[in-house]
């Protein structure tokens, strides 16, 4: 046992699991296409992510323009206008943010980083990106549909939803429906995979005590994606049969374009229990892998230890737990019994105990740190700032009484795009420039990116963070237009039109990462196999980028915690997780330590 | 580095955006002075959480960047740090929530004192109900909704006979009276709001939902609704009119009984024929209107409509622009109707009139505005037959030039901008998407090709047998 390093030891377990066979296709249809590996698979996720998620950036730009300067462009109607808040809330929060951090970041990093081929499952890995590309195209086939995708708001509200006269009421409502249940189906096959790969093919000596934490982060996440997505499922389905065979799960007794409509007896409220109980713990499913890697980056690039591990391992599954019994603070001027506003605020804000720890603890792995400012860690510190911003907003959202003037106004908005969409986005961003190299074997180049950085940063921010004082003064959200209103004040028009000027520059900034992804490629440096000195096992694989099968020969053994950065006497400031005690290479004049 | 002085920069900037920002809470015109109060506590504690770590986190930046020989500190944990902080953050929480759960006990129980108000939403429009002498409001079914009965009242139930109906969007309360808001809806969900109120709920159809307050202010203030209720969900407003005690109650005074409207006699069509004779000369004997006399069809609207307009009128709420010279000569005319029973005859005439086809005169791309008449299909119909549960008139068959002028009018606030034209506040902003004068003409050709539709036809041949 080492007694410097915090979580040492040269003992290694033998292997529990044998060594997993994998398949290695010959054609580039097998290795590219239909591929088993969950680095390819990875790619492919994060390919058809971006992509939607593109299509969704658009939505969010002509909403803007809509906003900014009004009737501009007469495509944009009120029934347009609805589907684009529609689709841009359902493809940013499912289609985009879940599948890249889950299908993305987790089938890339947990093999990886705990030390495995691949894996547990691969052929169903690959079975899960199949059915999710299923899942996109359902929905982009539904932009197509005459009467277009559905408006219901993405939050899909029956009656609403499935109301004759609101936009996509024929189809696109069908194929939201339908293609968000196979969206849940693809990610349970992938989801069981992730789990049981972090429980079950961890390489020798990687204990959950020593698991990086952007295993933990994912891992959490999908654990919760598993217990919260069957809600969603269920409240589609009885959606679908509501609109197909007329039963009346979510719909009561009430008027359909001035007729009296066949259902009966059903709660609209039922659908929104549904809907929190898996949207709330959605927030977190998004929020933690963020948690986990920005952990990660921030501790590399300060090279310092991230502080508090255990705390952090806590309060992720604190949090994830927590997150199951606050949906119904979505809720607090929906209609349900009030009473449940006592409840659910104080589950609410206790959810913020863990949340804050976590943001001091990221705080102070900087605190006496030796930070570099890279590219990721400048995303890394955007992510604080605005996670920090978006957390505090939060607090006036949680608590119930404070909620009630705010609720459905753009405060809302602004919270919650700077908590989920923003914040996690930024750590995206760090991500993909951290693990870049590894991926491709080439830097980003670092000019473009911190253009990309400031315009994205400060852009955001200029965005979202007026919006909370519009809506104080009570401008409602999912509104088309504001014609003469007694309470709004004109300025609004003019702040709307900024706001839309800073979210085209933000826009065009992604171009230039998208210009920087595909020119990087070919002439980017060459980064060599560990560019940023870090210590978990991704970076210390044999080949760069890694291929099939991830560490060559023999699986790695891993002595220590992933977090062994500037250890006090050793002669450099990183040791990797599968470094021996034995093998540490100390200053000389600290030798005489005595080590074990 | 400037890492560092972005965020403090951005730090300061957002407290000095805050302080001088425009934006901020409307003046409140309520009891919930408290809600004001939680608010503001909420910006005081997450206000100097959020400098403390923002700050702290740019002195981090700028004392521990980069430098080729400095080493981290290797500090794994500090147990006591670690159980400092989380104290703090849970004492700072529960500063937070206390006041919170404090007051929310306060908005959950409604006085014993306070009088009801029922508040029925629809797409896309309000109306309101008061529980009459007995106290208590009528039980109500979706399934009995119908033109005669709009709330769906029991009508076997005495307890719903005395409630007094306000069927406009408009409602008054008395001042420094709490008043409990029940909340309905007959179709989707909708949220009554009033922002200087500060109190506000979902009002959903099959079941009931409250919030109370007590208004402390007199003056006019707009309701919106703030959920999502469809794509006229924009312009679903209301207005609240806070006054003394007399004036609500005379206004009260006005409003009919379910029990009234209950038995109300049908109009007579042989007595509406004989007041008609004073709109023939510029509306046509058949009630077909004439573009030599600016006088639009009257055959094929709905009763409710063609009654708000001469209320309209008569009240002043349209035809008073000056630069809406045909409606100013509608006035005399609407003003000189003034009894219910004339204006019930007149209008049980009007629905024996055949609808006949009008001639075209406006040219338009039928396929353009086809796309445009989408947005006016949710209330209007896709046929441009009118329904009368959205407060929507027929369009098919109306006389083009009529259609051009009175779009240009709402388009440019001409008609539509009164307080008490209600639904014509709506057309303001939904003819804003008509943003040239060709747009405008393609929706009119569009409407235009309705009218020549076998069904419309059909409906027109159905109302001349009646």
């Amino acid at each position: 046992m080492g007694e410097r390093e915090y979580d040492a030891s040269s003992y290694v377990p033998p292997a529990e699991v044998g060594e997993m066979e994998l398949v290695h296709p010959k054609t580039f249809i097998g290795k590219y296409i239909w591929s088993q590996d969950a680095k390819v698979i990875a790619i492919q996720y994060v390919i058809t992510a971006t992509s939607i998620g593109l299509v969704a950036l658009v939505l969010s730009l002509l909403m803007r323009l809509q906003l900014g300067f009004p009737n501009s462009l007469t495509l944009i109607d009120p029934s347009s206008y609805l589907q684009y808040v529609t689709m841009h809330g359902m493809i940013m929060v499912i289609y985009l943010l879940t599948a890249l951090f889950l299908g993305g970041f987790g089938n890339y990093l947990i093999p990886l980083m705990c030390g495995a081929r691949d894996m547990a499952f691969p052929y169903l890995n690959m079975l899960s990106y199949w059915v999710y590309l299923v899942s996109v195209l359902l929905l982009v086939v539904g932009f197509f549909l005459p009467g277009g995708s559905t408006g219901a708001g993405w939050t899909l509200y029956p009656p609403q939803a499935i109301n004759p006269g609101t936009p996509g009421v024929d189809g696109g409502i069908i194929l939201m429906l339908v293609s968000l249940a196979a969206f849940i189906i693809g990610f349970t096959m992938g989801g069981l995979n992730y789990v049981v790969t972090v429980l079950q093919a961890r390489t020798r000596g990687m204990t959950l005590m020593r698991l990086p934490l952007t295993v933990w982060g994912i891992f959490m996440a999908t654990v919760m994606a598993l217990l919260a997505f069957p809600a969603l499922l269920v409240a589609a389905l009885m959606m679908l049969l509501d609109r197909l065979l007329g039963t009346s799960f979510f719909m009561p007794g009430m008027l359909s374009m001035g007729e009296l409509s066949s259902h009966e007896g059903g709660s609209p409220l039922l659908f929104q229990h549904l809907f929190w109980f898996f949207g709330h713990p959605e927030v977190y499913i998004v929020a933690l892998p963020a948690f986990g890697i920005v952990s990660d980056l921030i501790a590399t690039h300060a090279r310092k230890n991230i502080f508090g591990y255990r705390m952090m391992v806590w309060a992720i599954i604190i949090i994830g737990a927590l997150s199951f019994v606050v949906w119904a603070h979505h809720m607090y001027v929906s209609g349900m019994n009030p009473y449940f506003g006592f409840l659910f605020a104080t589950t609410t804000l206790v959810i913020a105990v863990p949340t804050a720890i976590k943001v001091y603890n990221w705080v102070l792995t900087l605190w006496r740190g030796n930070i570099h400012f890279t590219v990721p860690m400048l995303f890394a510190i955007g992510f604080l700032f605005t996670f920090v911003n978006g957390g505090l907003s939060g607090l006036f959202l949680g608590n119930v009484t404070v909620d009630v003037p705010l609720s459905d106004t753009y405060f809302v908005v602004g919270h919650f795009h700077m908590v989920m969409a923003v914040a996690p986005i930024l750590v995206i961003f760090g991500a993909i420039y951290h693990w870049y190299p590894k991926v491709t074997g080439r830097m980003l180049n670092d000019t473009l990116g911190k253009i990309h950085f400031w315009v994205t940063f400060l852009g955001t921010y200029a965005i979202y963070y007026p919006m909370h004082f519009i809506g104080l003064e009570g401008v409602p959200r999912r509104y088309y237009a504001y014609g003469e209103t007694t309470f709004i004040s004109d300025s609004v028009q003019a702040l709307n039109a900024g706001i839309t000027i800073a979210a085209f520059i933000v826009a065009i900034a992604q171009v230039l990462f998208l210009f920087n992804l595909v020119w990087s490629y070919f002439r980017g440096r060459e980064s060599g196999p560990n560019p940023w000195q870090a210590n978990t096992l991704e970076w210390q694989t044999p080949h760069t980028p890694p291929r099939h099968g991830n560490f060559g020969e023999e699986l790695p053994a891993v002595y220590r915690w992933p977090y062994d950065y500037s250890v006090p006497g050793a002669k450099h400031d990183f040791i990797p997780q599968n470094v021996p005690p034995e093998e540490v290479e100390y200053e000389e004049s600290s030798k005489s330590g005595g080590r074990a | 580095m400037a890492m560092a002085i972005a965020l403090i920069v951005l730090a300061l900037g957002s407290v000095v955006f805050f302080f001088l920002s425009p934006w901020y809470l409307t003046p409140l015109a309520s009891n919930w002075g408290a809600i004001d109060h939680t608010i503001t506590i909420s910006f005081w504690v997450t206000g100097v959480v959020y400098l403390a770590i923002t700050f702290f986190l740019a002195v981090a930046l700028i004392r521990y960047r980069y430098k080729r020989h400095r080493r981290s500190l290797y500090e794994p944990e500090n147990k006591k740090l670690e159980v400092w902080l989380t104290v703090l953050t849970s004492l700072g929480i529960a500063a937070l929530l206390a006041p919170g759960l404090f007051v929310w006990g306060s908005f959950v129980t409604v006085p014993d004192d306070a009088h009801e108000v029922e508040v029925v939403g629809q797409q896309w429009h309000w109306s309101f109900r008061f529980p009459g002498e007995d106290g208590e409001l009528g039980p109500v079914r979706a399934s009995l909704i119908s033109d005669d009965n709009p709330y769906g009242i029991d009508p076997d139930d005495p307890r719903g006979q005395d409630d007094i109906l306000v069927r406009s969007p408009r409602l008054m309360l008395p001042i420094d009276r709490p008043v409990k808001m029940t909340l309905r809806s007959k179709d989707v969900i909708h949220n009554f709001k009033v922002p200087p109120f500060r109190a506000k709920m979902d009002a959903i159809p099959g079941q009931t939902s409250y919030f109370w307050l007590t208004p402390t202010k007199t003056g006019e203030f707009e309701a919106v609704c703030a959920e999502l209720c469809g794509i006229g969900h924009f312009a679903m407003r209301g207005r609240v009119e806070v006054v003394d005690q007399q004036t609500f109650d005379e206004w009260l005074a006005g409003k009919p009984t379910f029990g009234e409207l209950a038995a109300r006699e049908p109009g007579d069509p042989e007595a509406g024929a004989e007041h008609f004779a004073r709109c023939v000369a510029c509306h046509g004997p058949q009630g077909g209107g004439k573009q030599e006399t600016n006088a639009p069809r009257l055959a094929g609207l709905d009763a409710e409509y063609l009654k708000r307009q001469l209320r309209n009128f008569r009240i002043g709420a349209r035809g008073t622009n000056e630069a809406d010279r045909f409606g100013q000569q509608m006035r005399p005319f609407a003003t000189s109707l003034q009894d219910e029973d004339v204006i019930a005859d007149l209008i049980a005439y009007l629905e024996t009139l055949p609808v006949e086809s009008t001639r075209p005169t406006i040219a338009g791309d039928v396929e353009r505005g086809k796309r445009l008449y989408r947005t006016c299909a949710s209330c209007h119909g896709p046929e441009g037959q009118g329904m009368p549960a959205f407060n929507a008139p027929r369009l098919a068959g109306m006389n083009d030039w009529y259609l051009v002028r009175q779009l240009q009018h709402f388009r440019e606030g001409v008609r539509g901008r009164h307080p008490e034209d209600w639904y014509g506040n709506q057309m303001v902003d939904m003819t804003q998407i008509l943003v040239d004068e060709a747009a405008l003409r393609d929706v009119v050709a569009y409407i235009g090709s309705l009218s020549e539709a076998p069904a419309v036809a059909d409906a027109g041949r159905q109302s001349a047998e009646e």
